[in-house]
Parts: C-alpha cells; sequence; structure tokens
C-alpha cells in the first residue's frame, strides 16, 4: 500500500499537441493517500479512464509524474508497479477454474502454493464465492465474473492501489446494488488505496470517502459527497451531482448585489472575483415556494415519489425547487425564496462567493 | 407441451431439393454401381459385398490411404502452428492491415489447377525458377519426376503455400476479437508472453481453429486437382493419393464397382475422422 501523487500530469493521445485542447488531461496535480477510497467520477470522455491507464502503467503520460510513495514509476511496467485493475467488462480465464484465476496472479510472481491456497480462499470467502472454486470460470454469470477479475486485484496483499473501471456496467440493477456494497465492505476489510472510476453519481457517492470531480481533462473538485452536494466548487459539480442537479442562473451583477430577472438576491457572503460571467447557483432542496420572494410562474411539476419538482419561470429563466406535501397548479403565480446560505455567485463557471462563517 | 410451428420445413424445402439432386441422388448411383459388376450397355451383375472385401484386402488401397494420411497429417503439422504464428505476428491496427489481409488472401484465390500448373513450371530443373535455382545455382539434385522426396516436399510446399492463409485468416479473425482489457489483465496479473497465449489467445482462437483445422482436413483429404496437375501420382506411384487412385480405378481402368465401393469408403473415412475430431475438440465446451 502507498500514498500515489500525481505531479503535473499531461497527457495527449496525438503526437505533437499544440493548443489545449489537443491533451486528454490538462494539468492534474493530485494526492491519494494510503488506504482511501476514491471515486473519480465524470461524463464519459472527461479522461478519468486515461488517468487510471496512466497510474496503471498502461499508458505513459506525456507530461508530469506519478509517484508511489514518493518513488517515481512514471516509467514502469504495469507488473512492476503492484498494482490491481478490475475491468468494465469481467476478465476472466476461460479455461481455468475460478480457483486457477485467482491464483494466477500470485503463481505468476512465484508465490508457494501453500500460502497461494491460504490467499485464495480468504479471498473467495469474502467474495462469497467458496463453493465455486472447482468450477470453470466460463460458466460464470457475469456478476460473479466480474468478482473473480476483484479477487484477482485483491487476493495480492502487496498491492499499492486497487483501481476500477467502471466495474459494474454489464451488471444487473439488482446485483449492482449488492455488489457496491460488497466493494465497501471489502474496503473496510482490506484497508487497500481504492480508485474506483465511474460516471454514475450513486455509485461514487455511496463507494467513496473522497471524490474527484472531472470535467474535459480536468479535476473540477475534490472532496466528500457531502462537500461536492452542499459547495459545488464549479457549476458543473453542481450540475453532475445531485438530481435534478444544481439551478445555474444566469445573473447580472449591479450596485454591489446579484440581480435575477430584475431582483435582487441575497449571496451567501462576499464576492471574491470581480470578472467573469456571473451565474448564480442554488440547489432545488433550497428554494422554497413561499409568499414572499421573486415573482414566478410556474410552468411544470413533475412527481418523482418521495417528493415533486417544481419547474417556475422567473422572467424568462427557469428555476427548480423541491417541496414537499401541497404542489401549485401549472401556470400559477408564486413567490420563490432562495435560503441565502446556499445561495453562491460562480463566475466564469467557478465558485465566487466565501461562504458564511459557521 | 411445446407448439411446433411446421412453417419451417417449407423453407427448408428447396435446399432439400437442391441436395438431393448434387449430392443425395448421385451418391446413390454410386451405392448402386458398388454392389454390381457392368461392362456396359446397362447390362448389370449382382456382386454383392465382393469389391468392398476386395478394397479393404488390397494393398494398392492400403498404400494410397496410408499416403493420403501421411500428406494430410503433414500438412496439418505444417500449417496449423504455421498459421497461428503468422497471425499472431500480424498487426492488429493501423494501415499495414488491409495490406497484410489482401497479401494472405492472394494464394487463396488462385483456382486449383493453376496452382498445381504454376508450381509444375516453377520446379522445372532447366527452365522453372525454383527448378533451376536448386540445380544449378545450388547444385542439389532436385528434380520432382526422378525423386519421390522431391516430388513429395514440392507437393506440401505447395499445399502450405496455397492453404497456410486459411487457417492465418482465421485465427486473426479469432485474435482481434480479443478486447484490449485482457491484454491489460494479463499485464497487470504478471503473465509471460506464453501464459497471454496459452490463457487468452489459445482459448479465444480455438474454435475458429477448429474450423480451420476441420476445412483443411477435409480439403487435404480429398485433395486432387493441384497434385494431379503437379505430378499426376507420380514418380512411380509415390504421390498416388486417395482421389487420384480413385479416378484411375474409375476412369482409367473403367472399373465402375470397385471404385464406387471405394468412393463410399473414402467418404466413411473422411465423415468417421471429422466427426471424431469435432467431438474431441469440442469436448469441453459441451460440459
Amino acid at each position: 500500500m502507498a500514498k500515489i501523487t500525481l505531479s503535473k500530469l499531461r497527457h495527449s493521445y496525438m503526437p505533437n499537441p499544440t493548443s489545449a485542447d489537443d491533451y486528454a488531461l490538462k494539468e492534474i496535480d493530485l494526492d491519494w493517500s494510503d488506504g482511501g477510497a476514491y471515486a473519480l467520477l465524470g461524463p464519459s470522455g472527461c479522461g478519468k479512464s486515461t488517468l487510471l491507464n496512466i497510474i496503471s502503467g498502461l499508458l505513459i503520460p506525456s507530461e508530469g509524474q506519478v509517484l508511489f510513495d514518493g518513488k517515481d514509476v512514471t516509467a514502469l511496467p504495469p507488473d512492476q508497479r503492484n498494482i490491481a485493475q478490475v475491468f468494465q467488462f469481467p476478465v476472466i480465464y476461460d479455461t481455468m477454474t475460478v480457483f486457477d484465476n485467482l491464483a494466477f496472479p500470485l503463481r505468476n510472481r512465484g508465490v508457494d502454493e501453500t500460502r497461494v491456497t491460504a490467499r485464495v480462499s480468504e479471498i473467495a470467502t469474502m467474495l462469497e464465492v467458496t463453493d465455486l472454486l472447482r468450477t470453470k470460470a466460463a460458466g460464470l454469470s457475469p456478476d460473479n465474473k466480474q468478482k473473480i477479475s476483484m479477487g484477482r486485484g485483491l487476493v495480492r496483499d502487496d498491492v499499492n492501489v486497487v483501481m476500477f473501471d467502471e466495474p459494474l456496467t454489464v451488471i444487473d440493477p439488482h446485483l449492482k446494488w449488492k455488489l457496491r456494497s460488497k466493494l465497501k465492505e471489502l474496503h473496510q476489510k482490506v484497508r487497500a488505496t481504492m480508485i474506483y472510476v465511474t460516471h454514475d453519481q450513486t455509485e461514487a457517492l455511496t463507494f467513496a470517502d473522497q471524490v474527484v470531480v472531472m470535467q474535459d481533462g480536468e479535476v473540477v473538485q475534490i472532496g466528500t459527497p457531502v462537500e461536492l452536494f452542499e459547495r459545488p466548487a464549479h457549476t458543473f459539480v453542481g450540475h453532475f451531482i445531485g438530481s435534478p442537479g444544481m439551478n445555474v442562473l444566469a445573473a447580472e451583477m449591479r450596485d454591489g448585489g446579484a440581480f435575477l430577472g430584475g431582483h435582487h438576491v441575497a449571496l451567501e457572503g462576499t464576492v471574491t472575483t470581480s470578472t467573469g460571467a456571473p451565474q448564480i447557483g442554488i440547489r432545488p432542496e433550497f428554494v422554497k415556494i413561499s409568499d414572499a420572494g421573486l415573482p414566478a410562474t410556474v410552468r411544470k411539476v413533475s412527481d418523482v415519489g418521495r417528493h415533486s419538482v417544481v419547474e417556475a419561470m422567473v422572467g424568462d429563466i427557469s428555476v427548480k425547487a423541491v417541496t414537499e406535501g401541497a404542489v401549485p397548479e401549472q401556470g400559477a403565480a408564486i413567490h420563490l425564496k432562495f435560503q441565502q446560505d446556499q445561495t453562491r455567485l460562480y463566475r466564469d463557471g467557478w465558485l465566487a462567493t466565501e461562504g458564511a462563517v459557521s | 407441451m411445446k407448439t411446433q410451428n411446421h412453417k419451417a420445413w417449407f423453407f427448408v424445402l428447396p435446399v432439400l431439393f437442391l441436395v438431393a439432386f448434387n449430392a443425395l441422388i448421385p451418391m446413390m448411383t454410386v451405392v448402386n454401381y458398388s454392389v454390381q459388376e457392368t461392362f456396359g450397355n446397362n447390362v448389370f451383375f449382382w456382386e454383392g459385398l465382393r469389391w468392398f472385401e476386395d478394397l479393404l484386402n488390397s494393398d494398392r488401397f492400403h498404400a494410397a490411404l496410408g499416403r493420403q494420411f501421411l500428406f494430410t497429417g503433414l500438412i496439418l503439422l505444417i500449417e496449423v502452428p504455421l498459421g497461428v504464428i503468422i497471425a499472431l505476428s500480424m498487426p492488429r491496427k493501423g494501415p499495414w492491415v488491409p495490406v497484410c489481409l489482401v497479401l494472405m488472401a492472394l494464394p487463396m484465390l488462385i483456382p486449383w489447377n493453376v496452382v498445381g500448373a504454376m508450381w509444375n513450371i516453377f520446379t522445372l530443373p532447366d527452365i522453372g525458377l525454383l527448378g533451376y535455382l536448386m540445380n544449378t545455382t545450388l547444385g542439389i539434385d532436385y528434380d520432382m519426376t526422378q525423386s519421390p522426396f522431391a516430388a513429395w516436399a514440392t507437393i506440401i510446399t505447395m499445399d502450405v503455400w496455397h492453404w497456410t492463409s486459411l487457417v492465418v485468416l482465421l485465427s486473426y479473425a479469432g485474435l482481434v476479437s480479443i478486447p484490449d482489457a485482457y491484454y491489460q489483465a494479463a499485464k497487470i496479473d504478471g503473465a509471460s508472453p506464453f501464459k497471454v497465449f496459452r490463457y487468452i489467445q489459445l482459448p479465444k482462437m480455438k474454435q475458429v481453429l477448429t474450423i480451420a483445422i476441420l476445412l483443411r482436413f477435409m480439403d487435404s483429404f480429398n485433395i486432387y486437382t493441384e497434385v494431379f496437375v503437379l505430378t499426376g501420382g507420380g514418380p512411380g506411384n509415390s504421390t498416388t493419393l486417395l482421389s487420384i487412385d480413385l479416378v484411375k480405378i474409375a476412369l482409367g481402368q473403367f472399373d465402375l464397382g470397385p471404385a464406387a465401393a471405394m468412393s463410399l469408403i473414402y467418404f466413411a473415412i473422411t465423415l468417421l475422422v471429422s466427426w471424431l475430431f469435432y467431438t474431441l475438440m469440442t469436448k469441453d465446451d459441451a460440459k
């Protein structure tokens, strides 16, 4: 196990990248502490798999360094880095039994057979596949196959990091949930550093202690699930995490205050940046329908189960609000109240207000 | 009970007719000939199983069958490993892929009798490129029409040249279907190149390889044109394979009865070996 440091990492798939757009990864500086459970969250094509392959050594970055416990491993091939990776589609060795599959990484490294047997049975118990050990791996169901590929990652006790590249993509929904909690449980047992790549916020938020949100080859925010939800550092994070995502509303700055459709909106704190296109960001959970506030017209009401999402128009700006209980009629004139300590200003997408001192 | 839809039979009917006319009916004629003696003029005498007994006890048939197995065995031993090796070393991405594929497919596009004729001229000791090179430049005594060894070496080389591509293309198709993740996982698991071949590439190629070996077995076991054009079965009888012998008996000696019996036994052997082979190769999958 080790602490992983990414230093000034850049990667381009082109031989001679010129502009920033040629880079799949733009300048990444990150520290992953030993034994942490991390999620790498972002939409498809944001560079998260590239980053993962750089850490595992399947890709050599164009620039920058990868350090394991301070040791530069940038140029080392995957088998010398002591890492494990679980892929999107389960990779199993068809002709071997489940036991031999799990033993494969150990045997390749010349571990003696008694130790192999001990480790394999330990991992098999953890994954609850003990009674499958003697069967051929080819005939297994997809979720069991994926368990075996996870097992191959966990079987070596000296791994620096176990990486998961969207491992639940091919798993049935009802088993997804089971495997997800299994993973969390495994992390608590083995205490290895784990990095979980996904574009599914539920997977990321349930698995990880720290979530790294990426967009267009850049890290936009690192934080606990709660931090990401409550104080998105970038409108992208606000929008990407949460259902529905954060309201990002084009605003106007004048007289030292923010205005939305001509109405003054109180912000959480002092504005720190004075340039860039201003936007107000507030989660629908903190927009309340009340007697006073911004005048709005209800455009749509959707019942999503536990609560309803009301979409209302303030002028020509659409604002979503989450309400429980009675909902207004479509077309009704209402007033929206923004909870002040959750109302933030973003400039050019980045957070530009100081939080209220608590 | 399962409801059965008999409409499917209707769609199979045209194929059935086709097979009946080009396979079943001719085959029945052969069965008819195999138990009778004829001297032409549509006069037949019942002979029972005499031709079959004669044939199975004949040294000539044993020798031809032996040569046939030797030929098929040798070309399989060469073409299968060679085909796999070539497929493994072909690029899987990039601009060279189509070039390699076309180059590989070229020999297979040449008609069989042309292949025979080509190699015949190629190996002529006085004017053939290979024959001349071997005899005059290298000083090796090489004449297909004189030496049985030279004749065998030539028919084997010709078949390898003509058909290894089939194994290559099928193996290659199996190889490119392996997702990158398998190679990446193997790298991470610390597998050696041999283990990658043994546990990833070979299992993934197994099915296409089964087909390739089966096709190569049947084709080479029934080979006629190329060898006939190249050596005519000689020198002596040294390259008289089963099919060549069969044609000699049927059309050379016009012994239609024995020839018919021989075709049936020939057919039975091909079928039996193919079946045995297929059953053995697919035994594991059925479990």
